[in-house]
């Protein structure tokens, strides 16, 4: 599947929704047309302003190209993995959590933390291995965490965040918390057993998880057909018997529709749910990438659906966004990375005297011998 | 006895002190010490495979779901990996999640799980993320049940900064462990050896709550120190009787932690007998017992009178003939040979 015809593939698949969700597509005007009037009473469950939805993708695709550029610098070192052309999933994915849900994401979780609110300085921080970043500079680009957030990282074993995702959701069921959480993870990971033991432990015991799948299609090198047997991701979350959409996710408004659609199924009781995002990533999947294994044109041709351009230019053609508007926001987006990164250089270091520290919790609250 | 924890004091009192000086079994004990726990913290739970309607695989839980209810007692499908990862999440969710593992070889299957979200996810996230998750599982040989349910495989994981790791080998322990272990706000993992819980004994007092991070001296002695934990401390003792008969006296060391490791303890008796035999059912190589081993060598090397003794495990897949299977693992003789080269080294 090309770019081209991505979007004819989008529809829901399985269970039914309830009556109250009849709506079956997602896809985009289906979406747009069913969404607005309806959901009106969290904050989170109202259509999100475009127009931030857009700033907020300005913001992370400035960001990634300035991590790059700092890779280059060997100011940032390790993995990178960049999101660039995946904003609409991020940014449409947060845009419909409250503050209580949770977030467990992958190692490509820059936009996932910037789009939740993790403050820019102390991703930044993170990424030079200060102690000012997140993690205190132990983490690292793809150990990305904030608790008082509710974001559970930066995993970089592939499905590996997916059964804590359903644990974090167990604890808020036992405790009758409406609280979703959701699980962010790529194509690669549904070949992996731990996908299919979360959604089936998800579903059997009716938890409030969103399974988000960015389906980029390739996991690192290795193209969708030449991993999965059956390719339509959707298909088979589904068969576990929950409710599971396929959505444009080059489209942003899509992917805050489809999203705010799925925890309102979630939180009204019914089980866990399964979003297939379809994105691309324009780069390369780590810094060390040479990518041989696409080929340009392709590249080219999804950068047809850059979801950055795509959103302004309805947002114009709607008269919602002026010139101006972009180079404003622009601006104070370029002057939030250099305060970011200039706070970053200035901040210290972990002393490495504390090196084996948080290994585990202060001892004196184990009980010892009297 | 043990000092009770801030936790401890506050919760409502122990419901297992009834049982204190009466006759009862390791398994009882277990039993007993998930009873009390579920009794007096409404965060913790029990989940795992056959914990609930089966009663346990090795019937520790047995009764508990018609006591607490298939919410706390907790029947997962046969997904280590999904119910142990599970089991991490809902420990950040502010709960106190026992996971039962049915045997340590199925673990493996969990083994992504404890070792890169719940040994490390403190550490990753700068201190943020502590996970006060208990996993039980049953480990070692000796019931003939050849290569793949034979491992004793807890070494493995005394090899991972970040976790504690229990050996009960006693009835006191079975019973006393596993509420300090919910008490302590990183991960705990508990190694029942199979062999044990028919063990039957007399529960002393105090011992709904010990000490977690202490070994034992089981039996005092002069000569020798024996140094050992779980299901081969029946037979360290009952060599210890034999050498005593010959007018060496050994002491024993159950080690109850398998980390962190009390090396204060083990480096004491080494200090006052000299001697050392090390007793482990699990692999020679790469073992815990080399792990003590060095550990006496590199902080007691002067001390020694003679080389370090170990009894370990065959290198072999476990066989499943009985005859077979004996040879393979650590016996009294085998103990008593090697005390008696530690004690005269060139005879």
């Amino acid at each position: 599947m090309t770019a081209g015809d991505k979007s004819a593939g989008n529809g829901h698949t399985g269970r039914k929704p309830s009556s109250r969700r009849r709506a079956t597509a997602t896809e985009r005007t289906a979406v747009t047309a069913t969404s607005r009037t309806t959901d009106t009473a969290a904050s989170a469950r109202t259509a999100p302003d475009p127009a931030n939805l857009l700033r907020q993708m300005m913001r992370i695709r400035r960001f990634e190209e300035k991590c790059a550029e700092l890779y280059s610098d060997t100011k940032i070192r390790g993995f990178l993995h960049l999101c660039i052309g995946e904003e609409a999933t991020a940014v449409g994915l947060m845009s419909a959590l409250t503050s209580g849900d949770a977030v467990v994401s992958t190692y490509r979780e820059h936009g996932h933390a910037l789009a939740r609110g993790v403050p820019m300085n102390s991703v930044m921080a993170e990424m030079f291995g200060k102690v000012t970043g997140c993690s205190r500079g132990r983490g690292g680009s793809m150990h990305l965490f904030d608790a008082t957030r509710r974001f559970y990282g930066g995993n970089a074993i592939v499905a590996g965040g997916l059964p804590v995702a359903v644990g974090l959701a167990l604890a808020d069921h036992m405790n009758a918390r409406p609280n979703v959480t959701a699980c962010i993870f790529g194509d690669g990971a549904m070949a992996e057993g731990e996908f299919h033991e979360s959604a089936n432990l998800a579903a059997l015991w009716k938890l409030p998880v969103l399974f988000c799948c960015e389906n980029n299609r390739y996991a690192m090198g290795t193209a969708l057909a030449r991993e999965h047997a059956q390719t339509d991701l959707a298909t088979r979350a589904a068969s576990y018997g929950m409710i599971a959409w396929a959505v444009d996710g080059m489209d942003v408004e899509a992917v805050a529709e489809a999203t705010r659609r799925a925890v309102d199924e979630i939180r009204g009781g019914g089980g866990p749910c399964f979003l297939e995002l379809r994105t691309y990533r324009f780069r390369a999947h780590s810094m060390y990438d040479p990518d041989r294994y696409r080929e340009k044109s392709e590249i080219e041709q999804w950068k047809q659906s850059d979801p950055i351009p795509a959103l302004a230019g309805r947002l114009q053609s709607r008269g919602a966004l002026t010139d101006a508007d972009v180079v404003r926001w622009a601006a104070e987006i370029e002057a939030e990375i250099k305060a970011a990164i200039a706070a970053a250089e200035e901040a210290g270091l972990e002393p490495v005297a504390d090196l084996t520290r948080f290994v585990t919790s202060p001892q004196d609250s184990v009980g010892g011998p009297t | 006895m043990t000092k009770p924890t801030a936790a401890a004091t506050a919760a409502a009192p122990a419901t297992g002190v009834a049982t204190e000086g009466l006759q009862t079994t390791y398994r009882e004990a277990l039993r007993e010490a998930h009873r009390d726990a579920l009794t007096r913290d409404p965060r913790v739970f029990l989940m795992g495979e056959d914990v609930g309607r089966y009663g346990g695989c090795f019937a520790v839980s047995l009764g508990l779901l018609e006591e607490f209810g298939p919410e706390r007692i907790r029947d997962a499908p046969l997904s280590e990996s999904g119910f142990t990862g599970a089991g991490i999440g809902a420990a950040l969710g502010g709960m106190r999640p026992i996971v039962e593992i049915m045997t340590v070889n199925f673990s493996l299957l969990a083994m992504d799980q404890i070792l890169n979200n719940a040994a490390t996810l403190l550490h990753m996230s700068g201190g943020q993320l502590p996970v006060p998750l208990v996993v039980r599982m049953t480990t070692g040989a000796g019931r003939q049940l050849a290569a793949q349910h034979s491992h004793s495989l807890e070494g493995w994981y005394a090899h991972i900064p970040g976790l504690r790791v229990l050996a009960p080998a006693t009835i006191e322990d079975a019973r006393g462990m596993l509420w300090p272990a919910l008490q302590d706000p990183d991960p705990v993992l508990i190694f029942e050896h199979s062999s044990l819980y028919n063990l039957t004994g007399t529960l002393p007092a105090g011992a709904a709550q010990v000490d977690i991070a202490r070994a034992a001296v089981r039996r005092a002695g002069t000569d020798v120190t024996m140094i050992t934990y779980g299901g081969s401390l029946g037979k360290v003792l009952t060599a210890a009787e034999a050498l005593a008969e010959e007018g060496i006296q050994a002491e024993v060391i159950d080690l109850r932690v398998l980390r962190p490791l009390d090396d204060e303890t083990i480096l004491a008796s080494v200090r006052s007998t000299h001697r050392v035999v090390i007793i482990d059912e699990a692999w020679r190589t790469g073992s815990l017992s080399a792990e003590i081993a060095a550990r006496i060598a590199e902080q007691a090397f002067y001390d020694l009178d003679a080389p370090i003794e170990r009894v370990c495990g065959a290198e072999v897949p476990t066989p499943y003939a009985k005859h077979l299977e004996d040879a393979a693992l650590p016996q009294p003789a085998d103990i008593v040979a090697a005390a008696r080269r530690a004690v005269a080294p060139n005879e």
